[in-house]
């Protein structure tokens, strides 16, 4: 199949703002999410009367409508959201830029924000199902009373398999926090902010669900991050330089579940990402060779190596090797999660990873790779998702 | 605002006589720091192999480091050692030498005895924390002596209000070279008290129920009917779990049932231990079963401990009831 899209390099990312990452912010999540949306208007040179549409995930607390009043924004021409958590990050920038280049709304800001650690912690899982007889109860229904209760757990049935089959150890998914938290460790907005780990302290480190260790698993967070998209027309006349949308994308794929699609003929794969994969680099006309780094979700570290996979980065089954001799840290081959990611910097369910991509392009990163013409970021994994690449106008 | 004295109640206190009890309780229970709990101990028993059996039975280890003489000896080590954890048993008095003599004329006796007057009458081990400085093999004999480390100020817990007490250990043997050190720490505090408000004990947790719809009550009613059902399309045949209404092969909507012979092997599995979500035990073991017939389903599984389970292993369904209300399809090995 090709894939074509009327969205190639229309539409740019204009402001990013944000709030500090927490693990109780001690205010409500609305505070956040305004906050952190402000920020990032005033980022772009923009006013909250510039704003038109919004862009969320189902997910989110704070409906559209509160924040567009306690903002004072005159009113809204489109606002949506998408479903499956985390998943939703980049598809927020997708439909903001299908508004934008539809000239159904001209400024669509995009946002996460949530008391995550302090109010709502989602590492503690499904533990009480809906008496309501609905296919999410019944989904539920086939692994809440066995005991396959959290998101942890349900990577964890993936990543035993794909461990199986490819004779990947605990190390290779180590390498991954290490990498974090070492990018983690230079950056001051970061939770871990000085706080490097080696290989050693995630082996020791306690089992959540085996095979997932403690540090194979993202940070519960409080925060807020939002992004403002525009035309790549107006973008020019505004405060900073443009970062364009090159190409987003949404999927799912066959037999595709919430979070638990066990049922395919083979598990070591992602094949909603790489769905997400092909329409980025077919739409974008760009290869994994034009990628100088990447934003990849790591909620949970094994998943980030099957991405690596599904992207083209490497052959299926061979990021193990690809992860090796630091390839994924500043100054390797492909430095990932430049900002620390969600195991180092904060878990805003990917929307503060999509802000780094921008700093990236912009060449304002606090561990800037050189030369970035293009940013890869993904969005949740083993569930429905999203992807985009940002470059430079 | 100029103070001219400590606060009552703070360590550095040393003013006149206090009215505080609290401050006062706070002050005998400073004077038991840096004295020994007890007479030090000397082991019962030197460090013997029949003990180490029966430790390494309780705990369900089954290191050969531990327990196989022949492979110990072939190890770098060279012979068996005791395990590392098993440090305290070696000088516990036993049972009724303990019940003879609690603790009698000991500080560690008093300073509870203090705690109990003043209300803290219930007790709990919070933490406990060993360090070794080297291995233990059969024939050492080893002593302990014990000091009160540090007393806390009065904390908020949720079990109540309480003060937590901290005793150094330090194990030496035949040699008195010390051998480990652990430091156990326990919290002293005021029951809350029960009244007509205090609800009974809830009953344990119970298992999630699962979501019954049109599409999937004849999985449920099969499991309280002893059957594993397997969705058939009665069109194609094919086979689908978890079940849905419409056949994604050939689009029907009519479907019947496949009885499943129960037999599959473990495709994936997960040991889940945090966040403990009871009533599941830490390291509970839940399993992507490939059944015989060709579907795949999530169980969790019986009869095995949790290093036991391995990608590949053969297992067969059993009907267990959980609770009073819930019956669950579990799988446990096949014995070849």
């Amino acid at each position: 199949m090709r894939f074509r899209s009327e969205l190639a390099n229309r539409t740019a990312i204009v402001g990013i703002g944000a709030t500090e990452f927490s693990k109780d912010s001690g205010r409500s999540e609305m505070s956040l999410a305004v906050e952190c949306i402000a920020a990032a208007l005033d980022d772009a040179g923009l006013a909250p009367e510039d704003v038109d549409g919004m862009a969320a995930y189902t997910i989110e607390n704070n409906p559209d409508a509160e924040i567009t009043r306690n903002l004072g924004i005159p009113g809204l021409r489109f606002f949506g959201r998408t479903h499956y958590g985390g998943g939703a990050a980049c598809a927020t920038v997708l439909q903001a830029a299908m508004a934008v280049v539809a000239g159904v709304a001209d400024v669509v800001v995009c946002y996460r924000a949530m008391n995550e650690r302090s109010q709502q912690r989602f590492g503690t899982g499904v533990q009480r199902l809906s008496p309501q007889p609905t296919a999410e109860s019944a989904h539920f229904g086939w692994y809440a009373p066995f005991g396959l209760l959290t998101p942890a757990a349900w990577v964890a049935m993936f990543a035993r398999r794909y461990m199986h089959e490819f004779g990947v150890s605990s190390d290779d998914f180590g390498r991954i926090s290490v990498a974090d938290r070492k990018h983690a460790a230079t950056n001051p907005a970061a939770w871990f902010y000085g706080q490097p780990i080696t290989l050693e302290d995630h082996r020791a480190s306690r089992w959540i669900v085996d095979p997932l260790r403690l540090l194979d698993c993202c940070q519960e967070s409080d925060g807020g991050v939002a992004v403002v998209v525009t035309s790549a027309e107006r973008a020019r006349d505004l405060r900073r330089p443009p970062v364009l949308v090159r190409a987003a994308a949404q999927a799912m794929a066959e037999d595709q579940h919430m979070m638990t699609s066990y049922y395919r003929d083979d598990i070591t794969g992602l094949p909603e990402m790489g769905l997400v994969a092909r329409q980025l680099w077919e739409t974008s006309g760009l290869t994994p060779a034009d990628v100088q780094t990447a934003v990849v979700y790591d909620h949970f570290t094994p998943f980030v190596l099957v991405q690596l996979e599904e992207f083209g980065f490497c052959g299926r089954g061979e990021a193990k090797d690809f992860v090796k001799n630091a390839n994924l840290e500043l100054g390797g081959g492909l430095p990932i999660n430049t900002h620390g990611g969600q195991l180092g910097e904060a878990y805003i369910h990917g929307m503060n990873g999509i802000a780094e991509g921008v700093r990236q392009v912009r060449g304002t990163g606090v561990n800037q790779v050189p030369d970035v013409e293009n940013v890869l970021v993904t969005a949740g994994t083993g569930v429905p998702t999203s992807g985009i690449l940002l470059g430079r106008a | 605002m100029l103070r001219l004295l400590p606060e009552p109640g703070s360590i550095a206190y040393f003013g006149p006589p206090m009215s505080d009890p609290k401050a006062e309780l706070m002050a005998r229970l400073r004077a038991f720091e840096g004295k020994a709990s007890s007479e030090p101990q000397t082991a019962r028993f030197p460090v013997n192999v029949p003990m180490i059996e029966h430790w390494c039975d309780a705990m369900g280890d089954r290191n050969p480091a531990y327990l196989d003489a022949e492979w110990a000896a072939a190890s770098p080590r060279g012979q068996m050692i005791a395990p590392p954890t098993m440090l305290q048993a070696w000088v516990m008095p036993g049972l009724r030498r303990w019940r003879d003599r609690p603790g009698a004329g000991s500080a560690v006796g008093s300073i509870l005895r203090v705690l109990d007057e003043a209300g803290f009458t219930s007790v709990v081990a919070t933490n406990c924390e060993q360090e070794y400085q080297r291995e233990l093999v059969p024939g050492d004999v080893l002593r302990t002596s014990v000091t009160i480390e540090h007393v806390s100020d009065e904390k908020q817990t949720a079990l109540g209000t309480g003060h937590f007490v901290t005793q150094h250990y330090s194990f030496r043997d035949q040699s008195d070279e010390v051998v480990a050190t652990m430091r156990f720490r326990m919290l002293k505090f005021r029951p809350p008290e029960a009244s007509a408000a205090t609800p009974a004990p809830k009953p344990a947790r119970p298992r999630p129920r699962p979501g019954i719809t049109h599409d999937n009550r004849f999985f449920w009613d099969g499991v309280r009917a002893g059957k594993l059902l397997i969705q058939r399309c009665a069109a194609c045949g094919r086979l689908r779990h978890p079940p849905g209404p419409m056949c994604p092969g050939c689009r029907s909507l009519e479907w019947d049932t496949l009885e499943s012979a129960g037999r599959g092997e473990v495709y994936s599995y997960v040991l889940h231990y945090h966040p403990q979500i009871p009533p599941f035990e830490p390291g509970h073991p839940v399993a992507l079963v490939a059944l015989d017939e060709g579907t795949r389903l999530v169980a969790d599984l019986v009869g095995v401990e949790p290093e036991e389970v391995h990608v590949g292993m053969r297992v067969q369904v059993e009907f267990n009831a959980v609770d009073d209300e819930l019956i669950l399809p579990q799988f446990r090995p096949l014995t070849p």
